[in-house]
C-alpha cells in the first residue's frame, strides 16, 4: 500500500512540474500587460461586495485510509463557517462545494447546501474537468449568487507534511505592480482591456487547478505516510503476538511434561 | 525563431522554426522571424506551424482559445489545451 502511493505520489507531483512552466508564463503576461496600464479592465473580479452570501470549496479525497487527511479538511471548513460566516450560516446563506467523494458526503450527510456538479473530479483529474468546476464558481460569483469564494485545501509541500491553507478565490486581491526593468512596447492584440479580460478567468482557472493538484498530491502524500505508519504499528503487534504465542506454547509443553513426569513416577511408586 | 506551446498539463512543443500562424481574436495573423514584441489572445481554432520557408513542412494543433507572447524572437503559445492534429492532411 505504501509503494502504491508513493508510486502515485511521483505522479501526481509531476502534474505539478508540468503546469509550473504554463502558471508561470500567465503571470509574466499579466506584469507585461499592466506595466503601463491605466485602464479599468478586470475591475469586476476584484471589486469587494458586501458579504452576504459565501461558497466554500473543500478540496478532499475519493478514498480513505490517508489518517486524519480528510477529517483535517473538514474540519477546518466548519470552522470557517461557525468563526467568519456564522451569520451567512444562520441566513443559510453559505454554500459548499465538496470536491471528493469524502467531503461530499459529509456535507450532503450534515445537509450543508452543497453544489454537488464537481465532487467527481478525481475520477477522471484533467484540466478540463478542473476547468468546469473553475467556472462554475466564477461563473456565480459573477451572477451574484456569491460575493465570496474561498479554497481550502492542503498544500504540497513533501511527502511528510502538508499544509492545511484557505485561500481567497474570489474577488481576486489585485497583485502588486511589479516594476520590471526591461520596459517592452508590445504591441497589444485586440488591446490591452480586451486581454485582461481574457487572462484573468485564464489565471483563475490555473489557480484552481493547482488547488487540485497540491490536493491530489497531499492526499497519496498524507496516504504514504499512514500506511507507513500502519505497517509499523503491525510489525509491533506481530512482534508482541508471537511472544504471547510462544508463552502460551512452552506453558502448555511444560503442563504436559509434568504431567507425563508425574504420572510415570506415580506408577513407579 | 524558437517557439513553444505550453498547456496547463504540459509542454506541448518546442522547436526552432520558420514562422507560425495563429487564430487571432480579430482574424488569422502570422509571426514570422524577427517580428516585434506582440502580446494578443487567441480564439479557439487551429495553429498553424511553418517547419520551413517554402511552406511544406507544416503541422497543425487544435487550440481551444488562449495567448501568444513574442519577444526577443520567441514565440511562446497558451492555451487551455492543445492537440496535435493527424499530419495526413497538406495545404
Amino acid at each position: 500500500m505504501k509503494m502504491v502511493s508513493a508510486a502515485k505520489l511521483r505522479r501526481a507531483q509531476d502534474a505539478i512540474i508540468q503546469m509550473r512552466p504554463y502558471a508561470r508564463k500567465l503571470q509574466e503576461l499579466l506584469q507585461h500587460i499592466v506595466q503601463n496600464y491605466q485602464g479599468d479592465a478586470g475591475r469586476k473580479y476584484i471589486t469587494k461586495r458586501p458579504v452576504e452570501k459565501v461558497l466554500i470549496v473543500v478540496i478532499t479525497s475519493d478514498r480513505g485510509l490517508c489518517g486524519a487527511y480528510n477529517a483535517n479538511l473538514i474540519r477546518l471548513a466548519k470552522q470557517l463557517i461557525a468563526e467568519k460566516y456564522a451569520a451567512q450560516q444562520a441566513h443559510g446563506n453559505v454554500y459548499v462545494m465538496p470536491i471528493g467523494k469524502k467531503g461530499y458526503d459529509h456535507f450532503v450527510k450534515y445537509r450543508f447546501q452543497v453544489i454537488p456538479d464537481h465532487w467527481r473530479l478525481f475520477h477522471e483529474l484533467n484540466f478540463e474537468s478542473v476547468r468546469q468546476a473553475a467556472q462554475t464558481a466564477v461563473q456565480g460569483f459573477l451572477s451574484h449568487r456569491w460575493d465570496v469564494v474561498e479554497l481550502i485545501y492542503s498544500e504540497f509541500k513533501n511527502a511528510a507534511s502538508q499544509r492545511l491553507v484557505v485561500e481567497r478565490f474570489l474577488p481576486v486581491e489585485p497583485a502588486q505592480a511589479q516594476q520590471s526593468q526591461t520596459h517592452t512596447n508590445f504591441l497589444f492584440e485586440p488591446n490591452e482591456d480586451q486581454l485582461i479580460e481574457e487572462l484573468i478567468p485564464k489565471i483563475l482557472n490555473t489557480q484552481f487547478f493547482k488547488a487540485v493538484l497540491d490536493a491530489h498530491a497531499s492526499e497519496h502524500g498524507a496516504r504514504m505516510t499512514a500506511m507507513d505508519k500502519a505497517t509499523e504499528n503491525a510489525t509491533e503487534i506481530l512482534k508482541t503476538l508471537r511472544i504471547s504465542y510462544n508463552r502460551a506454547r512452552q506453558a502448555a509443553i511444560t503442563t504436559e511434561l509434568t504431567e507425563i513426569v508425574s504420572g510415570a513416577a506415580a506408577l513407579k511408586g | 525563431m524558437l517557439l513553444e506551446i505550453y498547456t496547463p498539463e504540459r509542454k506541448v512543443f518546442e522547436g526552432e522554426v520558420y514562422g507560425v500562424q495563429m487564430p487571432g481574436l480579430d482574424g488569422l495573423f502570422e509571426v514570422l522571424n524577427g517580428h516585434a514584441p506582440l502580446i494578443a489572445a487567441l480564439a479557439k481554432g487551429r495553429v498553424k506551424i511553418l517547419q520551413h520557408a517554402d511552406q511544406r513542412e507544416v503541422c497543425f494543433y487544435q487550440i481551444s482559445g488562449g495567448f501568444v507572447e513574442v519577444l526577443h524572437n520567441q514565440a511562446t503559445i497558451l492555451a487551455e489545451s492543445a492537440v496535435a492534429e493527424p499530419q495526413a492532411h497538406s495545404e
